[in-house]
């Protein structure tokens, strides 16, 4: 399960290419010039792209080259980070998240994100889930006991848990956590989710629930995956795109881009000649 | 079989030399702790320990030297030299150097001293009476004497030589002391809380009357329901004093009839009479139940004699109330500084600068906390609050003087730099990740810090509440400049309206030590009462640790951080 198996059955994993619906927005969130800077360390230069609504696209490419700074552009989990700036332009359905009338709050709520390390709070198991409600101002239990069985349904651990909803979210293995940040982020009913290696801590079971999940949720969400993984990103996306240092080399179908890469250097890194 | 199999066998790791060392360190201050806690420990729980009373005969010179009687009766206290300087100028000590015994000899009042110390020659004979009595008395302490009779209110009497005198002695006492405490209830108390009302009312009228003339139709309705009402509280008052006199008359009315040990009669009034016990007749099981009933005493009553004897329950009272006043105004206040200082702030030079000051507040001498408590705390706000709620009161300072309240304070702030900086330490460890996860939820930062940043830094925050706990309740020295007393007359939270008084003034174990060890006239005799103390002190800030230890873990096992 790592990028230094060169010959690994492409194509015998990769998914059908998904049926095209009809108001599936083909520029569902474009990304325009967008650059950021750590104080004065540039980390994404000039990036311009665009990513289809309700399907699932891979970001790969070296550590380090801005992966994770990219995908924590698009609710602007940056801000966070003292003296980090960006310029061009980031939009959502034409709205741009930059805008000034836009809250941050209402971003964070559409934009939903799973963390490399999975970070449920140290609470039993049903407050995790209803946390991004319950700051939403959401109080009422019989709509809180609804969206916690749906989205547990969703992240498939509904079975798993339903017994144990009261106990402390960290008495859940480490899949099962993983699991929950996902119920976590879909009860909040986001448009996007934005997933930062979620399967790097995982075992080959554990990341197989979380694929086959990704294939369920992106029925519903646009999803945006982070992974160092090539089979994963062959396997789960429909999109790929390929960064270095900070800028877009290729960004094409999955297929294509294992297939028959144009750029030498996303061909050395897709068949595992560096990393 | 020796030199170089021996070097193999046991091979010594190079580089750990001095590992020795540290443990001896260890070893040292181990030893310290523990012998200084021993000795405070066992010299603090034998005080109450019943032990034997022996009669002494004294010879010729002795009672000449010492102004006694031939005979007399004591409690052995140990034994060391006699100091040998001149007792006047011109006369060395006699049996200077010679060892010497020495005694508790009770009977302040006949004799002059409650010690005596005797070398082996001084006393010429040592024997233990079986119907001598341990009276302890609320004056003059205790009284070592021979009982003859009791003579009873209604003119009957008890003689001593009757089989059950001692129990039928302590029927007699346990009704008068049950009497006592009675006509206490009565006086502080229902008369309290009727000398409450009337004050009130009185403020209320100086404060009418002070508007000056002409008065308002209302004034003068509510002035003219002011004199009704007092005039049926004072009525009231008048009934409970009576009520309370008859009381205290009965008490007087039965008296002890004893001999002391050389043989003179004296006679004393029960009602001064707390506890009477025979010490040499005593079984195991009677001693423990003595000790019991003297701890229980020691714990639950009211100083008296200057502190020396009776218990010391006001000051318990007074540190514990102190302790919990304080930490509930330090763990607040230093929680939001913490707070601000930590997630809100802008880092840089200024909030560095701010920490660096917070952390050197804790490193400066506590009198020094003191003084601007009282000129801070006490003279300005304190003196404010009065000229602006309670001026019809003055010149009487209400909050403008000492109390509990601005002490509390003023220990609070001593020690609000700890919770500071634990509680800063505990926010940066909680997992960025958490912190993270709550923002991606859209969650605001505020709801972010109360919903999981406090909680995870909750077991942080306690631990740094313990050590400013455990600072705060041992501390005397600015605690002596904002309200600490020897004695106060009333307890900061009673039974007396409003029931909080934390304008009032109170007592502290720490200064009781303090005081009793160190600035009573008696010290002799307080000595066993500043070891006492010095247990219980000890006792109060490990339960109060270990209560603050409990809920930190208890907290921990439900905020557990930890993944994987
Ligand atoms: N908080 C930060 N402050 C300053 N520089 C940062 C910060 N976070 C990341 N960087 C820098 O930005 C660059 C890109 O980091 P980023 O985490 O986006 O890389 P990545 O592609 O996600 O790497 P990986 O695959 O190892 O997760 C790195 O050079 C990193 O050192
Ligand atoms: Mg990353």
């Amino acid at each position: 399960m790592s990028i230094d198996a060169p010959d690994f059955p492409i194509r015998a994993e990769l998914p059908e290419t998904p049926k095209k619906v009809e108001e599936q927005d083909e520029r569902f969130i474009e990304v325009k010039d967008y650059s950021f800077f750590y104080g004065k360390k540039q980390v994404l230069s000039n990036l311009s792209f665009d990513i289809p609504e309700r399907q699932v696209t891979a970001f790969i490419g070296p550590s380090g080259c801005g992966k994770s700074t990219l995908l924590r552009s698009f609710n602007r989990l940056n801000e966070l980070v003292e003296n980090s700036w960006q310029t061009g332009d980031i939009r959502i359905q034409g709205e741009s998240i930059f805008s000034k009338n836009l809250d941050v709050i209402s971003l964070r709520r559409r934009a939903g994100m799973i963390f490399q390390k999975s970070n449920p709070f140290p609470k039993t198991v049903y407050e995790n889930v209803v946390y991004g409600l319950k700051v939403a101002g959401i109080r009422k239990k019989a709509v809180l006991d609804e969206i916690v069985e749906r989205s547990l349904k969703g992240a498939a651990l509904w079975d798993e848990v339903k017994d144990y909803l009261h106990e402390n979210a960290h008495s859940l293995s480490g899949g099962q956590q993983q699991r929950l940040c996902i119920a976590r982020v879909i009860a909040t009913e986001p448009q996007i989710l934005l997933l930062d290696e979620p399967c790097s801590a995982l075992d080959p079971i554990a990341t197989g629930k979380i694929e086959e999940l990704i294939h369920e949720l992106k029925k519903r969400f646009t999803v945006l995956i982070v992974t160092h993984n090539m089979q994963q990103a062959a396997r789960v996306s429909d999109r790929t795109a390929f960064f270095y240092e900070g800028k877009l080399v290729e960004y094409r179908n999955t297929e294509d881009i294992f297939l028959n890469p144009m750029n030498p250097r996303t061909e050395a890194y897709v068949s595992g000649r560096f990393g | 079989m020796s030199g170089v199999s021996d070097f193999i066998a046991r091979p010594r790791t190079i580089g750990e030399t001095w590992v020795w060392l540290t443990g001896m360190g260890l070893v040292a201050a181990l030893v310290m702790i523990i012998g200084l806690f021993g000795f405070i420990c066992y010299r603090g729980v034998i005080v109450f320990w019943p032990t034997t009373i022996v009669e002494l005969e004294l010879s010729q010179e002795a009672q000449e030297r010492f102004g006694l009687p031939e005979k007399i009766a004591g409690r052995y206290l140990g034994e060391s030299p006699r100091v040998a300087w001149p007792s006047t100028v011109d006369e060395m000590r006699p049996g200077g150097g010679l060892p010497e015994k020495k005694y508790f000899i009770g009977n302040e009042e006949s004799y002059g001293s409650r010690f005596g110390a005797f070398t082996s020659d001084e006393v010429v004979a040592r024997t233990k009476p079986l119907n001598l009595l341990v009276a302890e008395r609320l004056e003059f302490g205790e009284a070592f004497l021979y009982p003859v009779e009791i003579k009873l209110s209604n003119g009957g009497a008890i003689s001593a030589d009757s089989p059950d005198f001692l129990t039928l002695f302590r029927e007699e006492l346990n009704q008068i002391n049950q009497r006592r405490k009675a006509i206490q209830r009565l006086e502080k108390v229902q008369i309290g809380q009727i000398s409450w009302r009337i004050e009130k009312l009185r403020t209320e009228e100086r404060g009418i009357r002070r508007k000056g003339e002409p008065v308002s139709s209302s004034d003068a309705a509510r002035l003219e329901r002011i004199e009704e009402e007092l005039s049926g509280l004072e009525n009231r008052y008048r009934v409970f004093a009576l009520e309370a006199r008859s009381l205290r008359e009965l008490q007087g009315a039965s008296h002890l009839v004893y001999r002391l040990p050389h043989g003179e009669l004296d006679e004393i009034s029960l009602d001064k009479v707390n506890r009477v016990y025979a010490p040499n007749r005593l079984n195991l099981w009677q001693k423990v139940r003595l000790y019991v009933e003297s701890l229980h005493l020691f714990l639950t009553e009211s100083p008296r004699e200057s502190n020396t004897a009776g218990g010391i329950f006001p000051a318990i009272f007074g540190t514990f109330v102190m302790t919990v006043l304080m930490s509930a105004a330090v763990l607040p206040f230093g929680v939001i500084a913490a707070l601000y200082l930590h997630e809100y702030a802008r880092q840089g030079p200024l909030v560095r600068l701010v920490r660096i000051s917070v952390l050197n507040l804790a490193g400066v001498p506590s009198i020094v906390f003191g003084v601007f408590g009282l000129g801070f705390f006490v003279y300005f706000i304190g003196g404010g609050i009065d000229s602006l709620f309670f001026s019809e009161r003055l010149p009487t300072a209400t909050f403008g003087t000492g109390g509990i309240f601005w002490a509390s304070l003023t220990l609070a702030l001593m020690t609000v730099p700890v919770v500071i900086v634990a509680t800063e330490e505990a926010l940066a460890a909680v997992p960025a990740g958490l912190r993270e996860a709550s923002y991606a939820c859209g969650a605001s930062k505020w709801q972010t810090t109360v919903r999981v940043l406090i909680p995870g830094s909750l077991p942080g925050i306690l631990t740094g509440l313990i050590l400013a706990m455990a600072r705060g309740a041992g501390e005397v020295a600015p605690l002596m400049l904002v309200g600490v007393v020897k004695l106060a007359p009333s307890l900061p939270i009673n039974l007396v309206p409003p029931f909080i008084h934390l304008d009032r003034k109170f007592m502290h174990l720490g200064f009781h030590i303090y005081d009793l060890g160190f600035q009573s006239p008696n010290a002799e005799a307080a000595l066993p009462m500043v070891f006492a103390s010095t247990v219980l002190l000890i006792l109060l800030v490990v339960v109060l640790n270990i209560g603050a230890i409990l809920l930190r873990n208890h907290l921990r096992r439900k905020y557990t951080t930890d993944t994987f």
